[in-house]
């Protein structure tokens, strides 16, 4: 069954699948942060994503700005853009169910694709990467770029989640999940502070889609193309649990690495499959429960 | 006892609040003196909770006017009300269940100058200390009431809107939660309690305020009180 699987195949698409994996934990991470902590479905995520990796391509292309600047720029203007969105069409919503957010982030990533497929085009722009060349380890050859990506994205997930399970920031986020009337009678700007945790939530995003622009095409739809398996990984790790995304973009994307190798015509359907048993044996999540959220 | 003349810290005046097209209350007048404890009184559903929340402003469709200090309250919001120094404690407490105990004590931040430090808390609530690692949910209801009143001692507001805080405990515990409220009295904090339990009342307050469908109806000392009961117990329908 194995026959034909040599150590370079095996490798390499086991660091294919931790590549995929950083970029399905950092997304289902942010996604369950905005519906963790506000019940909003931000099915505009993946746009948000994709404008990460427009704004770090147009940093370039326009204004020469280096990859490293656009790393801090580009996460900044996406998360100005997400907190303006948060203003505009999520806080008039804020009391209704949370299908009304999902329908309203779904309309707004048709028309912010719809924009910039007008403006740009629906071809993949190239963004060179930043670090050339690699490693050979003798079993594979490692590209350093994929190496800081994956380097990269676990320092960013443990930071946030530290941040929000053991600081006081967290603590406060925390409560306002659970009844932000009482969290806003201490004096907390809680409506500030739901708008903040929106923008940071898609700053993440935004950080995702510059991290993957030296990687994949630059391309109006490759938020959406990616968005039902991250909304797979945020059901199969439990609706709003941090840890959960965390741990389950990163054992889905080498999973499915592997499924691969051992049996390609599975590789399209493999978390899916997975999201299926969730639902039918752990309705709530792999994660939900196991940690403070 | 205080006099009469003192200026109110708290006025309350013609204040009408809706719950989407159903209006709670339909025009509640009254005042709180520096120092004084005040309970609102009444059946279940006559409005006593809406005032708080009014007060806070938690329930947004309001009309009338609040003053508290001279500053309007009506058109401000909960986190701008709660800086002008009025704490709030819920009916369901509002303990955070994704917390720890120490987490759920130390929330909320020092607002104005005077709040008690976590020590002072809990030193003041020692049976917290124990417990500080565990859950908050975790704590008995006597507990969690302890951790309510102690954590929103924490900010320095000395106007403290405390709802039935003796509710579903214990005799002991609703006794040590009055010698409480007393001490808190004596350290010159002003609290507006709504209660259902008319001996608790009797033991802690100045004056009671009788609340019957969203008005007020009666305003009586606590003298007057213990000399009337049956006129009390026939608002409270018991």
């Amino acid at each position: 069954m194995f026959d034909g699987i040599t150590p370079q195949l095996l490798f390499g698409q086991l660091l294919i699948g931790v590549i995929n994996g950083s970029f399905y934990a950092m997304l289902a991470m942010g996604l369950a942060i905005i519906f963790g902590l506000m019940h909003v479905v931000n099915f505009a995520h993946g746009a948000q994503y994709m404008l990460g990796a427009f704004v770090a391509w147009l940093l370039l292309s326009t204004f020469g700005v280096p990859y490293w600047g656009a790393l801090i720029l580009a996460p900044l203007v996406v998360a100005i853009f997400g907190i303006a969105m948060e203003r505009l069409i999520l806080k008039p919503i804020a009391n209704l169910d949370h299908l009304y957010s999902l329908l309203v982030t779904y309309a707004a990533t048709l028309v912010i694709e719809g924009l910039i497929r007008q403006q740009y085009g629906s071809t993949g722009l190239p963004y060179s990467s930043p670090l050339p060349g690699g490693v050979n380890l003798g079993f594979m050859f490692m590209p350093w770029y994929r190496l800081w990506v994956v380097v990269f994205s676990v320092v960013t997930c443990l930071a946030t989640w530290l941040l929000i399970e053991h600081t006081k920031l967290g603590a406060y986020l925390r409560a306002a999940n659970e009844s932000p009337e009482v969290v806003e009678s201490f004096g907390i700007n809680v409506p500030r502070m739901m708008t903040l945790t929106y923008g940071f939530g898609v700053g993440l995003a935004g950080l995702s889609g510059v991290l993957a622009a030296p990687i994949y095409q630059v391309s109006p739809s490759m938020g959406s193309s990616l968005m039902i398996t991250i909304f797979a990984v945020v059901v199969i790790g439990g609706m709003g649990s941090i840890a959960g995304a965390i741990l389950t973009g990163y054992t889905l994307g080498i999973v499915e690495g592997l499924t691969k190798v051992f049996y390609p015509e599975a590789a399209n359907l493999v978390i899916f499959f997975i999201m299926l048993l969730a639902l039918i044996f752990r309705p709530s999540g792999l994660f939900s429960g196991t940690e403070k959220s | 006892m205080l006099d009469d003349t003192t200026a109110p810290l708290l006025e309350v005046r013609d204040l009408r609040a809706w719950y989407a097209e159903s209006q709670a209350l339909q025009g509640v007048t009254f005042d709180v003196r520096p120092g004084e404890l005040v309970t609102l009184i009444g059946r279940n559903g006559a409005g006593k909770t809406t005032t708080l929340r009014s007060i806070m402003g938690i329930v947004k469709n309001r009309k009338g006017s609040i003053r508290f200090e001279g500053n309007e309250l009506i058109g401000r919001r909960t986190f701008q009300i709660a800086r002008l120094g009025l704490a709030y404690c819920p009916e369901e407490r509002g303990i955070f269940s994704s917390l720890s105990v120490r987490e759920n004590l130390t929330l909320p931040p020092h607002l104005k100058s005077g709040g008690m430090s976590d020590e002072e808390l809990l030193k003041a609530f020692p049976n917290l200390r124990a417990r500080a690692g565990s859950r908050g949910t975790s704590l008995s209801g006597g507990e969690q009431q302890m951790l309510a009143i102690a954590r929103i001692l924490r900010n320095g507001c000395r106007f403290l809107l405390l709802d039935e805080p003796s509710e579903g405990l214990a005799p002991v515990i609703v006794k040590e939660i009055g010698a409480q409220l007393r001490r808190l009295k004596a350290q010159g904090y002003t609290i507006l309690l709504v209660e259902q339990n008319l001996n608790f009342a009797r033991s802690v307050a100045d004056r009671h305020v009788v609340i019957e469908h969203g008005a007020v109806v009666d305003q009586l000392s606590n003298e007057d009180l213990a000399a009337d009961m049956d006129r009390v117990k026939t608002y409270l329908g018991v």
